[in-house]
């Protein structure tokens, strides 16, 4: 795990200097360098994703929980990531409205997402209640 | 790593070759041939782009969102 580390922080500096030098010439040449970066340390990342999700999902076996629970929970981690690799590449191409725009549809939709859940509860709640 | 790094260095390499090919054309007076190959090469580098971030895509669905993998 160490030697990956060494490799990502390696890899990005390189990537770095790179942009730098073809930011002067061709800009646009540039972000693409970026955003094909940003893209390949995501990749490389989602293998250990994958391993910290079966751990959870072990535990949830375990525990007995509702794997829908679970699933729309791994849904909103999901959105929540790509969302802030989408805002942060148009960030970076100085398209901070288009930035915003992409957070706030990543939010309504993880909004959207939990409300079967907030459903729950309230049922939950609302058969506590006696009488 | 499911790409290789040197990618990132083709994709650097084009742009400084195609700013080059680009500057000599230029001084050479061919303004639209220069224009085309500045287009060209980000047509190419735009593809290898394009390819790893479906790539990217595509995992993350089967990952996060339950869908296809």
């Amino acid at each position: 795990m160490s030697i990956d580390m060494i490799q990502i922080v390696g890899f990005g500096l390189i990537s770095a200097f790179l942009a730098m030098i073809l930011k002067e010439q061709k800009p646009a040449f540039a972000f693409l360098l970026t955003l094909f970066v940003g893209a390949m340390i995501f990749l490389f990342l989602l293998d250990h994703i994958v391993m910290a999700f079966q751990l959870v999902e072990t535990l949830a076996t375990h525990a007995n929980i509702n794997m829908v629970y679970l699933q729309t929970m791994l849904k909103i981690i999901g959105i929540a990531y790509i969302a802030e690799f989408g805002a942060q590449i148009a960030r970076d191409a100085d398209q901070g409205a288009i930035a915003q725009k992409i957070e706030l549809a990543g939010k309504v939709l993880i909004v959207v997402m939990a409300i079967p859940i907030f459903n729950v509860l309230i049922e939950t709640v609302i058969s506590l209640i006696p009488g | 790593m499911g790409y290789d790094v040197d990618t990132i260095f083709q994709i650097a390499g084009i742009g400084i070759v195609v700013a080059m090919i680009h500057t000599v054309l230029k001084q050479m007076g061919k303004e639209d041939w220069a224009h085309w190959v500045t287009l060209i090469g980000f047509i190419v580098v735009l593809y290898m782009v394009a390819t790893i971030v479906d790539d990217l895509f595509t995992k993350i669905r089967s990952v996060f969102l339950f869908i296809g993998s």
